[in-house]
């Protein structure tokens, strides 16, 4: 009888630890920010394969404001094939119900001697975008959704704008009109598990809850790249992505 | 015969056509806005679904349906994407409704338009396009019509039009103001597409494209005051703040005050004649090629 009792009492702390552990984990995923303490790690290259169209030269004399010229950045790899601006994301494996707020800080884009200041700008949902001019021209910030509103601003020197984004989309192609060869895209997300390519085309998506994932790149001329991935807790896992030119 | 089922065909799809656009409209991603990324998710104040009201008139998507198959449907489609039969022969292209983007607007660039400034969109046409003036149609078909319209984009249902801008009394025209906006014309780059003389001959202006990618060509100040969105100051004072969403055509709110804005519309208004009158056009002009 006593011997009984002890049990269900213990399968009873058993349950009500088992069920506490859960909340906090669901809790944690749900607050974004700070990990959990078992997030896991996803790092990686992403590489070019064959021929990569040579930077060009591009003519911005119809605007001497915009003080010379600049280089296409279309396809941006070094001499080892390493890729920048390569969006890469989990795509799928995140759970259903997770909210996770947008972080207060602004997504700062410049326009600076008539180019975009990130070529490729990552984002969450409703986090402010601010977009400011440091050229001595005017500039129109011209984004161009599928998935969330379209706007259109003029914006002369010095004035910075800002904007959110309200749907995920990747990616909304950003136009100036003015100046026909600027061009950026802006890759928006409900979660934080993203990360653009640096010069040197690496990435790092950090606090990674563990799970099974899938995983895209996206590069705004080559397309799209999936991988499937595993990532148990406090696992740091290396994932490479290779395009291939045309 | 070949005809006749032709249009029965076009009568069927249209029949489902809302059921297959609800479908779509969802897997685009709105439905989500309704689990909490925006909080417009709340039904506009003081309007059904399915209803416009312009001024004392409301409108009823029911009867707009019929009329819409009849006057609008060659061109806007069954589908409201603006790829009717006579799309492909048209430049530019039909509104898509679907996307709830649009040019004619009193609100600020990016939000929805008013009942009222669709309503005035299908009565006045839009200058230098396909869109003819309504005028024919009731004032209650044509407030049914928008009602209808609306019914294609799910946007109607999750936000609020926006706040309309305030037009204030425009100043009396003067050879200063229209200097003033000489320099506006240069300092804010509307010679870029427009072209120094405002005959859409600028540096920019062969690589235009609206929101399709469709060419698109910017507008000739040459030819008078009938902008695309109505007549004179006002109406440019309006599209100059607006923006034409959708086009290239930025919204000049965060970069013109009121009273500067003026000066640019002075400016534009003294194009047709700049000629005769002696205008200088610009100042300080940069080395165009």
């Amino acid at each position: 009888m006593r011997k009984q009792f002890v049990s269900i009492l213990f399968s009873g702390i058993l349950v009500g630890a088992v069920a506490l552990s859960a909340l906090v984990a669901v809790r944690s995923v749900r607050a974004g920010s700070p990990a959990p303490a078992s997030a896991g790690e996803l790092k990686g290259t992403v590489k070019v394969k064959g021929t990569v169209p040579k930077p060009m030269h591009i003519d911005m004399s119809q605007d001497p404001k915009c003080g010379g010229g600049g280089t296409t950045e279309e396809v941006l790899a070094d001499g080892g094939g390493n890729l920048a601006n390569v969006v890469v994301y989990v795509s799928a494996g995140l759970p259903a119900d997770a909210k996770y707020d947008p972080p207060k800080d602004p997504v700062v884009l410049e326009q600076k001697g008539c180019t975009y200041r990130p070529h490729v700008v990552a984002l969450r949902t409703n986090q402010e975008l601010k977009v400011l001019n440091s050229d001595s021209t005017t500039h129109n910030i011209h984004p161009s959704p599928n998935n969330n509103r379209e706007l259109n601003q003029s914006q002369p020197p010095g004035v910075p704008f800002t904007t959110t984004f309200a749907r995920e989309e990747i990616s909304i192609p950003v136009k100036c009109n003015i100046h026909p060869w600027m061009r950026s895209y802006f890759a928006v997300f409900k979660h934080p598990f993203f990360a653009v390519t640096g010069k040197d085309g690496t990435f790092d998506i950090g606090n990674l809850p563990a799970g099974s994932y899938t995983i895209t790149a996206w590069q705004e001329k080559l397309g799209t790249s999936v991988q499937k991935i595993t990532i148990g807790d406090s696992e740091t896992k290396t994932l490479d992505f290779v395009f291939k030119a045309e | 015969m070949k005809c006749f089922s032709k249009t029965s065909l076009i009568r069927k799809t249209s029949r489902i056509a809302p059921v297959f656009l609800a479908i779509f409209v969802r897997s685009l991603g709105f439905g989500q806005a309704a689990a909490g990324q925006t909080p417009a998710a709340e039904a506009v104040a003081g309007q059904a679904p399915g209803e416009s009201k312009i001024g004392d008139l409301t409108g009823h998507a029911g009867s707009g349906k019929a009329l819409y198959r009849r006057y609008c449907i060659s061109c806007h489609g069954v589908h409201g994407d603006g790829r009717g039969e006579s799309a492909p022969h048209l430049d530019p292209k039909p509104r898509d409704f679907t996307k709830a983007t649009f040019k004619c607007r009193s609100t600020p660039s990016g939000s929805l338009p008013t009942d009222t400034d669709l309503f005035e969109t299908i009565t006045r046409g839009i200058y230098n396009s396909n869109m003819p003036p309504w005028r024919p149609l009731t004032r209650q078909q044509r407030a049914d019509l928008i009602a209808f319209v609306k019914t294609f984009s799910a946007r109607f249902q999750e936000e609020k039009p926006g706040a309309p801008i305030s037009i204030p009394p425009e100043p009396a025209t003067s050879a200063e103001s229209v200097q003033r906006g000489a320099q506006l014309f240069q300092d804010m780059n509307c010679w870029s597409c427009h072209g120094k003389e405002g005959r859409w001959n600028g540096p920019s202006a062969a690589t235009l494209t609206d929101s399709k990618n469709n060419p698109i060509q910017p507008f000739d100040f040459t030819t008078g005051t009938h902008v695309k969105c109505g007549e004179g100051g006002s109406a440019m004072f309006r599209d100059l703040m607006t923006g034409l969403d959708g086009t290239p055509m930025p919204s000049f709110s965060d970069a013109l005050k009121p009273d500067q804005a003026w000066d640019l519309v002075h400016f534009i208004e003294a194009l047709p004649a700049a000629d005769k009158k002696g205008i200088v056009l610009t100042k300080a002009e940069p080395k165009a090629e």
